[in-house]
């Protein structure tokens, strides 16, 4: 390994050497969740970074990079062991791939202490977008609740007066929920947190249909999603309009639970079928590339590339200057395939959420399709107590 | 009327769990055998359903084929890493079960990929019947309450009025006198764990359509089966029968009507979170109560 990159780094300045600086490759640490059941959300985030990488034929922004991917197993404790490694001997200065908060968080204050950079493609914890807020770390998808508080927005426009919300009972569950009720203006009537093990919803269904509430909002990630939403419409509730944040129903999630999802309300930052250069263009380079319709994850690793290479070219790879690298990054100069995209104070994203649904196409396949915009130029509720 | 439904939701969700115990408790207490693996078993059952069931059309045969995978793959464990486990302590067991664990997990991902698989419920099951005025039940889950009953009777007869169940009991308390009397008591290790695999399996068949058919599918009910063991007597698949019922009636209820109840004590917040934690510890806590009061479970040395 050792002597490949030796023997390819030589071979890349070899090739750069006749221009006037000649670069050296930038690493990239990529700590991300390929196994367990969660692992094509990694899988995708890694792919459509890649893709990035090589629609440039291995470099972002005109400087070559070197991708190191590893697995983080969902384990907050290994993911702090593949960051402490490239943090150390690999010296990597930029850290990205994180999907899940809680190995984010066990890895960010290490990224912080050696001055590397955390560019997170997914995870958005509430405390690193609010008083944790660090000069070193960016968000390039939402702060978690963003989806939620759109779900909640889209359920009042479409004139929702009673809820019923679920969510594990656990902190993600909890956020989702609070997320959906900043948002959502009729009554909430009836609120139940589950568990994760949980893996019959029955008792929660005979309680809903009991509280006879006009939307059901739900945040169950994976299995967990899969499960609720068939069990939903087997008890016959298929009639109350359901509501979700964009990761609680997926394509992957869709192919799983089959007929049954069928209308449900999705939001989300990104889907598919958005009707924008960057967009298009990305959606037909991944599927010919990988042979599938890329969820939001893969246009999420592809953003994060995307940003990388409009900062690495403006600090021309020299990442020596952090707070020169810093305000490039800041400053997004590149074309998202969201459409428009910008940084809050707190490096979060200031950003569109869509609403999506459901709905059977032409030859009765089930689809996911943007029905309109539900919130616009939208900030998290915690930048307020970040001093940046 | 609601809280009617919501015992029988804690009967159906019983039963489930009666299925995955029923095999525990047979081998633990047969075989001294700690079986980890048993969650395997049922993900092994829900898998083959599916794809057999996707690629004919047939959830019937699918059923077969899962139930049937189940067995065939239970016996193969047995006969080639389980019997050379008797003899070991329980941690070695616990250790080897959980090895196969993350063996058969990785194997499914090989075979089916990440992608959870895609089971509906039959037609002919699908939909509600009127019980009573005012109370309709899914079919599919009456289904489920009628199958698992029907099983809890054949092992009743099995192991209490059969040839069989009679060496299976003997096995049991008078190992080394049967082995004397020129029975093959390694065969019938065999086929009381292809048994319990095949009460897995059939627990992973009934699932499909009600959940996730995914990797790891099996580990998420398992520490609940545990549960249902413990507190009905390790070994008695009685007892087990006891547990199941009790801890799916328990928790449901727990979950149910728990925050409710404490809303009329406390604020709405409060009750909110402390009935989420402890409607969560309920099946915990009725196991603590019940070790209290008889210490190796309910119905510990019958079987």
């Amino acid at each position: 390994m050792m002597c490949r990159s030796i023997v390819l780094s030589a071979f890349v300045s070899a090739l750069f050497a006749h221009t006037a600086f000649a670069q050296s490759e930038v690493k990239i640490g990529m700590v991300t969740t390929l196994s367990g059941p969660a692992g094509y959300l990694g899988a995708d985030v890694r792919d459509g970074f890649q893709l990035a990488v090589d629609e440039e034929s291995g470099k972002l922004g005109g400087v070559p990079v070197r991708v190191l991917v590893e697995d983080d197993g969902l384990k907050p404790g290994q993911g702090k062991e593949i960051a402490d490694r490239f943090l150390g001997s690999e010296k990597v200065k930029i850290l990205t791939g994180f999907i899940f908060s809680n190995v984010l968080a066990a890895v960010a204050p290490d990224a912080f202490d050696a001055g590397a950079f955390v560019i997170s493609p997914n995870a958005g914890p509430s405390n690193f977008a609010g008083k944790d807020c660090n000069k070193l770390y960016f968000v390039t998808s939402w702060q978690n609740d963003a989806v939620f508080e759109a779900a909640g927005q889209n359920a009042t426009n479409l004139g929702k007066k009673r809820a019923y919300v679920l969510a594990p009972n656990y902190q993600a569950g909890k956020d989702a929920i609070a997320g959906f009720k900043r948002f959502f203006k009729g009554d909430i009537v009836g609120e139940t947190y589950t568990r994760l093990d949980q893996t019959d919803f029955g008792p929660e269904m005979s309680q809903i249909r009991a509280a006879n509430p006009d939307a059901v909002f739900q945040f169950h990630p994976g299995g967990l999603g899969i499960t609720f939403i068939k069990q939903y419409v087997q008890a016959g509730l298929e009639n109350i309009p359901m509501f979700v944040g964009g990761s609680g129903l997926d394509r992957r999630i869709l192919t799983a639970i089959g007929p049954a999802a069928e209308g449900v309300n999705i939001t989300s930052q990104w889907n598919s079928d958005f009707d924008n250069p960057a967009s298009r263009a990305f959606v037909s380079a991944f599927k010919a590339k990988y042979n599938r319709i890329p969820d939001s994850y893969a246009s999420q690793g592809y953003d994060t590339a995307r940003l990388l290479a409009s900062a690495l070219k403006a600090v021309h790879g020299d990442l020596s200057d952090t707070e020169a690298f810093r305000q490039a990054l800041l400053r997004a100069d590149f074309v998202s395939v969201r459409g428009e995209f910008r940084f809050a104070h707190n490096q979060h994203p200031i950003e569109d959420l869509y609403a999506l649904r459901v709905v059977k196409d032409a030859d009765g396949k089930l689809d996911i399709k943007t029905v309109g915009k539900v919130l616009s130029n939208h900030t998290d509720a915690y930048g307020a107590a970040c001093k940046l | 009327m609601l809280a009617f439904e919501q015992i029988l939701n804690g009967l159906q969700f019983g039963i489930m769990l009666f299925l995955l115990s029923a095999g525990l408790t047979l081998v633990f207490g047969i075989m001294g055998l700690l079986n980890l693996a048993q969650g395997s078993l049922y993900m092994i059952g829900a898998y083959a359903a599916a794809y057999v069931g996707a690629h004919t059309g047939s959830f019937l045969f699918g059923g077969l084929a899962g139930i049937g995978a189940a067995a065939a793959v239970g016996m193969a464990t047995e006969y080639l890493v389980l019997r050379r486990l008797y003899a070991r302590s329980h941690l070695d067991q616990v250790l080897a079960t959980y090895g196969l664990v993350l063996f058969f997990n990785e194997g499914i991902t090989i075979l089916f990929g990440r992608q959870p698989l895609y089971v509906d419920i039959p037609a002919s099951l699908n939909g509600a019947i009127q019980l009573a005025s005012g109370l309709s039940y899914s079919i599919y889950r009456l289904v489920i309450i009628g199958v698992g009953s029907l099983v809890g009777i054949g092992l009743y007869v099995l192991i209490g009025h059969t040839r069989l169940g009679m060496l299976v009991r003997a096995g049991a308390t008078h190992r080394d006198m049967l082995r004397a009397m020129g029975v093959r008591i390694r065969m019938i290790y065999t086929v009381v764990f292809g048994l319990g695999a095949l009460l897995a399996g059939l627990a992973g068949v009934m699932a499909g359509p009600l959940s996730a058919v995914q990797i790891g599918m099996g580990e998420q009910i398992l520490i609940l089966t545990f549960v249902v063991v413990i507190i009905g007597g390790l070994g008695s698949v009685r007892g087990a029968v006891l547990g199941a019922i009790l801890v799916g009636v328990v928790d449901t209820l727990t979950r149910v009507y728990l925050p409710g109840l404490l809303k009329t004590m406390m604020s709405t917040a409060n009750a909110d979170a402390i009935g989420a934690g402890l409607s969560s510890m309920g099946v915990y806590l009725l196991m603590a109560l019940v070790l209290l009061w008889r210490p190796r479970g309910l119905l510990a040395g019958s079987l």
